[in-house]
């Protein structure tokens, strides 16, 4: 892999910054250079949330450039779209199915995006946009909170990094009463793309 | 932070300062939070062979680190970059005495106003100070920084600063942690001596050709100090440049020469003549002021920047090579991608179950200022009260539906501030709004100046019991220390009774009628009034059960509850919501009490 520019979005309490210390902690171990920046602060009541996250031979600026990232990961379709001007052409966006409308929306002073939109917005710069239902998996497996790991399952699939490092890594993130569920959350999400329900 | 092949760990430039400080024998280290420092001293905190503070405020910080650091231990401050600004007095005291064991002051830039209420390059303060200011590029120089910060305080006797920005502080990057704590800190002792440590004028004006002298000699260790480097290159383009600059550069023009300086003041005029000799052209490529820009042009050396380089706000990669194309130094026309207009915004908001929330409604309805935005009628009212505010996560109440704020300056203006207004004679009720850690920060010298000059306003105190702005520090009305050790509480009404004040109100910060009525009276009384809400910040809050919901046969979709702006509160089409996930239930009910139609319960356990 020469270079490998990640944009992970979400809204403020959906462990965008976990997923990104995750990946960046595997490519680490891996034996990349890898730089990081997320938002912090104000963003985190409820705000929208970026990390750049950078992995490469070397890397200089932890910043990655508009129109450069080869991967949109993002944990919420609003925050998809509005990042999504991020992507290179033909680049990579895996997506959370999932709405959590702002406040304005709640207000009714604004609409929230539909679908079709968030997909049109997508398809400007890529035809491969893959939506995936993360938060009613994760669900389903009992707990709505391994949504993050379950979507760097997904996401897994296209990183050259190693399983035993993935898992490593998550392990040693977490707490080790939510390991079980949270390996089965990431088997889940790796399956969900092998078996090419996108 | 764990290791890997490489034995280098994943880590924020602020873990990389604290753990360099640490191995670099820092005995007391002092700080108030602000973003995007806040985290060097979290970080410093867990250690235990070290006193690690939360101070009052800044001011208080810088003169803990001053006095230990006279005791010949290393000491620290770290503060954000308008901290400084609170902490300038004793910055300056210190730069004339100089220390004994070294100080190293961090002072963190906001580039961007990512999280601030102003942009300020701080390098500035290291030129007023006549001190030597240091700058890293990533998270490895600032570890490897820290021990070198240290040592040229003790050997030029003079305090360092560090200057940080938002992306250094809050990015992570590989470092190689190999340095290891002294195993014997130094043992504290304090010498007599008076012409040093005591700045009377006799004693200030000796310390001042001392202060030139060690400028001159600072400027000569830059010659050669390995702060300093040049990468040769290309002989078409020379960069100087520093901090995240520095990458920014070498990403936009990999072939360029570049002279990275790692101390940016005072300047090694020989080492950037000579740099400037070798190439064609010469630029400076900084974040905010042209602060190396002007330094070197007083230099006689001729060398461009700020005409290319924006001065405001952040740079970046895409930024630097967009203005190097305007410019001409790169081929191509400037990358046109823009965000996608018209989708809804998503900026920070109160959280659900606050505190502050149900008093801003109070002072919103009190003093007609739901209408202020928001009039669906299109006949507002004129506010009846002027509301002066403070910094803190109830700054958000500036916003609608609350439009409970009017003014936001500095932390601990509010007070002042209300005081100005009410002695101007503006004729309306005026409220100041502060928070418990920014009362304390700079809010009581602002409260006895009210009592002093017999101001009539009402000054609000919101206590959630936390820092909760920063990330929940503790504060020295919270019972615990910066390490975790349980320490003695101020009472905040026992401090503003004890300043003179005679009218003092404590309100539990969720009962609406109490609120209300305290409110009221304090705006009818014709005198300075307190009142203090109590209320534990959401985050913070222990007990989430049974959360509400609205009973849609009864709710009429007035939309009362929807003017407190708790995120947990939604409406689609005609229907209005609880959200059960985000609703912290009985430690708030506020929604419940305002409700005209007694819509709101207890969600059924069926329900669920
Ligand atoms: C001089 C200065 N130091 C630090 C900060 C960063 N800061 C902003 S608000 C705040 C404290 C907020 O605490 P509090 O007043 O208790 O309000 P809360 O956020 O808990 O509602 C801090 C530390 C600042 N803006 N200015």
């Amino acid at each position: 892999m020469k270079k490998l520019d990640l944009l992970i979005t979400g809204v403020g309490g959906q462990g965008v910054v976990l997923a990104s210390d995750i990946i960046g902690e595997a490519a680490l171990a891996e034996g990349y250079d890898v730089k990081k920046t997320d938002t912090l602060g104000m963003a985190q009541r409820g705000g929208s949330v970026v990390s750049n996250l950078r992995i490469a031979e070397k890397v200089w600026s932890p910043l990655i450039t508009e129109g450069e990232a080869d991967i949109l990961f993002a944990f919420e379709k609003l925050e998809a779209a509005r990042w999504g001007y991020y992507l290179k052409p033909g680049g990579i966006a895996i997506i959370n199915n999932h709405a959590q409308p702002p406040l304005a929306v709640s207000l009714g002073k604004t609409a929230y995006p539909t679908d079709t939109e968030v997909t049109a917005i997508l398809k400007q710069r890529t035809d491969r946009v893959y939506f995936i239902d993360g938060t009613k998996l994760a669900q389903e497996l009992g707990n709505v909170r391994t949504v993050n790991i379950l979507m760097l399952g997904c996401l897994s699939h296209f990183l050259p990094l190693k399983l035993e490092t993935w898992r490593e890594v998550i392990a040693r993130y977490l707490p080790e009463k939510l390991h079980t569920i949270n390996m089965t959350a990431f088997d889940r999400g790796r399956k969900e793309v092998r078996d090419g329900h996108l | 932070m764990t290791t890997n092949p490489k034995n280098q760990r994943l880590l924020s430039g602020n873990e990389a300062f604290a753990l360099g400080a640490y191995h670099a024998g820092v005995k007391v280290a002092a700080a108030y939070p602000g973003t995007p420092s806040t985290e060097i001293m979290e970080t410093l905190a867990q250690f235990k062979d070290l006193h690690a503070e939360w101070a009052t405020n800044e001011k208080v910080a810088m003169e803990v680190a001053l006095g230990a650091c006279y005791t010949g231990v290393r000491a620290m401050a770290s503060m954000k970059h308008v901290g400084l600004n609170v902490a300038s007095d004793p910055f300056l005291a210190a730069a004339t005495t100089g220390v004994n064991g070294g100080l190293v002051i961090i002072s963190a830039d906001d580039p961007g106003i990512h999280s601030s209420q102003n942009e300020q390059d701080n390098r500035h303060y290291a030129k007023l100070a006549k001190i030597p200011v240091l700058e890293p590029g990533d998270s490895q120089e600032a570890y490897d920084l820290m021990g070198i910060a240290f040592d040229l305080s003790e050997k030029f006797d003079t305090p360092v600063m560090v200057r940080t920005t938002t992306r250094i502080s809050h990015s992570k990057s590989a470092v190689k942690t190999s340095g290891k704590r002294p195993a014997e800190a130094k043992h504290p002792a304090f010498y007599y001596n008076v012409p040093k440590y005591v700045m009377l004028p006799v004693n200030a004006r000796s310390q001042r050709p001392k202060i030139e002298k060690r400028l001159v000699e600072l400027a000569e260790y830059a010659e050669t100090s390995p702060l300093n480097q040049v990468s040769e290159g290309g002989k078409e383009l020379g960069i100087i440049t520093s901090g995240i600059s520095y990458q920014y550069a070498r990403e936009v023009f990999p072939k360029a020469s570049i002279l990275k300086l790692g101390m940016t003041y005072p300047l090694p005029r020989k080492l950037i003549k000579d740099f400037a000799g070798k190439v064609k052209r010469l630029i400076v490529i900084e974040e905010l002021d042209p602060f190396l820009e002007e330094n070197i042009k007083a230099m006689g050396i001729t060398v461009s920047g700020k005409e290319i380089i924006p001065r405001i706000g952040e740079l970046s990669a895409r930024i630097v090579a967009d203005a190097a194309r305007n410019a001409g130094l790169l081929a191509g026309e400037p990358v046109k991608i823009a965000e996608v207009p018209g989708l809804p915004r998503r900026p920070p908001l109160l959280c659900p179950g606050c505190p502050h929330a149900a008093m801003f409604f109070t002072l919103s309805t009190i003093g007609q200022r739901a209408k202020l935005l928001e009039a669906k009628d299109n006949t507002p009212k004129e506010p009846e009260i002027i509301i002066t505010g403070d910094i803190g996560c109830y700054t958000l109440a500036a916003y609608p539906p609350l439009n409970a704020m009017d003014t936001t300056a500095c932390m601990g203006a509010s007070i002042g501030q209300a005081v100005g207004m009410a002695k101007a004679g503006i004729g309306k009720k005026v409220v100041a709004v502060i928070g418990d850690s920014t009362f304390l920060h700079s809010g009581i010298t602002g409260l006895v100046n009210a009592v002093y000059n017999q101001a009539k306003i009402t000054i609000v105190i919101l206590d959630n019991g936390t820092t909760a702005m920063t990330g929940h520090q503790e504060h020295p009305g919270t019972g615990f220390s910066a390490q975790g050790e349980a320490a003695p509480a101020v009472k905040l009404e026992d401090l503003v009774r004890g300043i003179g004040v005679k009218n003092v109100k404590i309100v539990d910060a969720f009962n609406m009628k109490l609120l209300r009525s305290a409110v009221k009276e304090s705006l009818a009384a014709d005198e300075l009034s307190v009142i203090i809400t109590r209320g534990t910040c959401a985050v913070r809050q222990p007990k989430k059960v049974n959360p509400r919901a609205i009973d849609a046969e009864i709710c009429n979709a007035c939309g009362a509850c929807l003017r407190l702006g708790c995120p947990a509160i939604q409406k689609s089409g005609d229907k209005v919501s609880i959200d059960a996930v985000l609703c912290i239930g009985d430690a708030c009910t506020v929604c419940q009490q305002i409700c005209p139609k007694q819509a709101i319960a207890p969600l059924k356990k069926e329900m669920k």
